[in-house]
């Protein structure tokens, strides 16, 4: 297919594609760090909203602003940021979520001077009514900080389009999601993981072309309804930047169908109301989506959640893959374990650290946990 | 049923202890820190004999409305502080990994997770929660390790959310606090199964407020030279402007301790006995490494007169408004030390490193803190353009003893008190 040919030479290397993309559009390019981000209000005001990944690799520069103890995701970031490879965006916004993200705002003011910097400081609680109208007041100084720094005017008409594109978006890749789970060669892991990186960097009109022709094209294909037998997984935590853990998990005999992943459901999960004003709409939709470990919706929302995903997805494991020294989810491990094992939903938990443990050991694992599935 | 008869009576026994001892505190003239503590511990380790109830609350968190509503607040935090001080730290957290914690996760929060499931840890315990009441001012985790206790013990939870204050504390987030401590209020009098009273918390606040002036008093009386105190004299006296603000006891307490330390100064007494260097400290104490520290840097005539930790209980005085105290509070709780950005904590630190004149700057990593470490490395760049003193960042854990390296460690004090030395006498020259 050429749009998955096209996805995979911009997810080879995004900042190309944003040069070129601003050399030929002329549009600004704003980075965010996490499904928080509001990225709708970001396209509304004509800027492309670009997913900052970080890198796991060569963090030099990084170290001295960041202690040992700090998570690989916000290091890598923080590297991108002080090695001026990101000098194409003409901002960086910040939502408020963990301890670190939270420091990473401020290190990034003090050391990345030459782009604009928001600070969108969520609430953490998102289930009481002043939480929801904190949520709104908020996403409205959002707004306006962004039409100051970019110079222009955000109506809603013009939050409202984007609205209704970003709906279309996100059902599409929920159904992208379940065409996979239902048939799951019909897709490799590899082009899966890199059209859900893709949605985070290109333009999002072309991303809704590209993806309304993947989806159609997947849909008409004739390709195995026969069930591949492989045990299905779904995987949790932040985010999944080693996209070769779907390759491993594949060759011992599992497959992931769904995921509760930053840089996966959470970002696409939820509807957008059209019938509401917008920041309205864009709070609700945070309100609902499930959470991320850092904010608070109650006390066992996020193990209901898993719980009802793996119901719902006919998995038959849980991976979490927990980020070392990622707070957050370090706290909620244990409950959530302790549920599903009440459910009898097997689960196993794999520590990352910046670097992945070699490729045979990591398959034995997978083997060994796909083996008691 | 014999295990609960007990029970009772060891109720009943501290219970009568602890009124014997406030009895008694009453005819003595110095209260000392231990009879005040015993007192405290035991009346809410009774509560269930008197019917109060007990609210568990963070080290940041409004202890104001409980005081007023007759609740007895206990801080996790605090008795985490005493974990580490027994060198406790280490077998508890080991306990709390066992149940599935990472080992990087602040050890307060692993040592109380561990310690509620056991009959052990300081103080055989803590009392059983009531309520717990989470204030995100100083850091995300509490909001986590509360969501676990209040899973555990099975009580209503209130979290009180002051988004931080990166470089302003905006009107939104002025009128979220706000609007949260209704709610607070409301949580409490559906707790208590009684009509919240307004007039009382003005009472508490004001005795809270002249308390906080009180305790920055005492921590300025070490702007002198020499210093009648050191950070080690404050991390131990800190606990009941964190615990029992706005009671009056704790005014009685601060203004003989106020009184001990003018008189101190009046004679020239220094808390360190030869005081030729003066250090500032960054960050929660290393609360098993206290007294050696504080040796460490005795032994180099080195006094650390101030800290960036116990000041925190009365950074935010200037804004607190007379006129309606209450109203005050979100804003009082909400631009706290830790809940603002780098830049203005490194701010705060060069006023205080001008006020205390201080030679040098002693910064705690902290693997336990996020929010209080990083950033650190930047404050320490800023320190040093803007004021040249040298500093020294030590990298350890507040309450988990098991990877201290002293050796190591007191190699690097050694090289920097050498430093220091070198530089006071080239500034001489």
């Amino acid at each position: 297919m050429d749009e998955i040919t096209e996805i995979i030479n911009i997810t080879a290397d995004p900042y190309a594609y944003c040069r070129k993309y601003k050399e030929e559009t002329g549009k600004k390019i704003v980075g965010y760090t996490c499904s928080y981000t509001p990225e709708e209000i970001i396209y509304a005001a004509g800027a492309l909203p670009f997913r900052l990944f970080g890198t796991n690799e060569g963090i030099r520069l990084a170290d001295a602003n960041l202690q040992s103890y700090c998570c690989s995701l916000v290091r890598g970031i923080l590297e991108e940021g002080l090695s001026g490879r990101l000098d194409f965006l003409d901002g960086v916004v910040f939502p408020h979520t963990c301890d670190s993200f939270q420091r990473l705002s401020d290190i990034w003011r003090i050391n990345v001077i030459h782009q604009f910097h928001i600070d969108l400081v969520l609430p953490v609680k998102l289930n009481t009514a002043s939480a929801r109208q904190y949520m709104i007041d908020v996403l409205e100084k959002f707004k306006k900080d962004l039409e100051h720094a970019l110079s222009v005017k955000i109506t809603d008409a013009m939050l409202s389009d984007t609205i209704k594109t970003y709906n279309q978006i996100r059902a599409l890749m929920r159904k992208l999601y379940a065409i996979r789970a239902q048939r799951l060669k019909i897709i490799s892991s590899r082009d899966f993981h890199n059209i859900i990186k893709a949605a985070m960097i290109m333009d999002r009109g072309l991303l809704l072309k590209s993806l309304s022709e993947i989806i159609r094209q997947m849909e008409n294909a004739e390709s195995d309804k026969i069930k591949s037998g492989a045990k299905r997984i779904v995987l949790a935590g932040s985010v999944c930047s080693h996209p070769d853990i779907y390759d491993i998990i594949e060759n011992a005999g599992g497959v992931v169908v769904w995921d509760d992943l930053c840089t996966g459901s959470r970002y696409f999960d939820g509807v957008l109301d059209e019938k509401v004003p917008p920041l309205a709409a864009i709070a609700q939709r945070y309100l609902d989506r499930p959470i991320c470990p850092a904010k608070h919706a109650g006390l066992t929302d996020r193990g209901e959640n898993i719980v009802r995903m793996v119901r719902e997805s006919k998995a038959d494991g849980v991976v979490f893959l927990l980020l070392k020294f990622c707070d957050p989810h370090a706290f909620d491990y244990p409950y959530i374990k302790e549920m599903l094992d009440k459910e009898n939903i097997p689960c196993m938990l794999l520590d990352m650290e910046e670097q992945l443990p070699a490729e045979g050991q990591l398959q034995t694992r997978f083997e060994t946990f796909v083996q008691i599935l | 049923m014999k295990k609960q008869i007990l029970e009772f009576l060891k109720t009943i026994l501290i219970f009568s202890f602890g009124k014997f001892k406030k009895f008694t505190l009453h005819f003595k003239k110095t209260k000392t820190m231990k009879d005040m503590m015993i007192v405290y511990y035991s009346e809410a380790k009774s509560a269930r004999l008197t019917g109060k109830k007990v609210a568990w609350i963070t080290s940041g968190g409004p202890v104001e409305p409980l005081i007023a509503m007759g609740i007895i607040p206990i801080y996790p935090e605090n008795y985490g502080a005493m974990i580490g001080a027994s060198k406790m730290g280490g077998g508890l957290c080991e306990k709390a990994e066992a149940m599935g914690y990472s080992s990087d996760l602040c050890s307060y929060a692993r040592a109380d997770i561990a310690c509620a499931t056991i009959n052990g840890g300081p103080l055989q315990g803590l009392p059983k929660p009531d309520m717990l009441v989470c204030c995100n001012n100083i850091c995300g985790t509490v909001l986590k390790w509360y969501e676990v206790q209040a899973r555990y013990f099975n009580v209503p939870l209130f979290i009180l959310d002051t988004p931080i204050c990166h470089t302003e504390y905006t009107p939104e987030i002025a009128r979220y606090v706000r609007s949260q401590f209704d709610e607070y209020f409301a949580f409490l009098e559906s707790a208590c199964k009684r009509k919240f009273n307004y007039d009382r918390l003005n009472e508490v606040l004001l005795r809270s407020f002249r308390t906080q002036v009180l305790w920055q008093e005492i921590l300025d009386t070490a702007t002198n030279k020499p210093s009648p105190m050191t950070a080690f004299d404050a991390f131990f006296h800190m606990a009941l402007i964190v615990t029992l603000r706005g009671t009056s006891e704790v005014i009685d307490y601060y203004t003989a301790l106020l009184a001990t330390m003018k008189d101190r100064v009046t004679r020239g007494i220094g808390a360190v006995p030869n005081e030729k260097y003066r250090l500032l400290w960054d960050n929660i104490p290393i609360w098993h490494r206290m007294k050696w520290l504080s040796q460490k840097f005795a032994s180099h005539n080195a006094c650390l007169v101030a800290d960036t930790y116990t000041s925190a209980w009365c950074g935010t005085l200037k804004y607190v408004s007379g006129d309606n105290p209450i109203y005050s509070l979100a804003e009082v709780y909400t631009r706290i030390y830790l809940n603002i950005g780098v830049d203005e904590m490194a701010k705060m630190i060069i006023a205080m490193i001008d006020k205390y004149d201080v030679d040098g700057l002693v910064l705690h990593s902290n693997r336990s803190c996020k929010p209080y470490s990083f950033g650190q490395l930047d404050i320490q760049r800023i320190v040093e353009q803007e004021r040249g003193i040298p500093c020294l960042m030590i990298e350890a854990d507040m309450a988990d003893e098991r990877s201290f390296s002293e050796s190591q460690i007191s190699t690097r004090i050694d090289a920097f008190m050498e430093i220091i030395k070198e530089r006071k006498e080239t500034s001489k020259k």
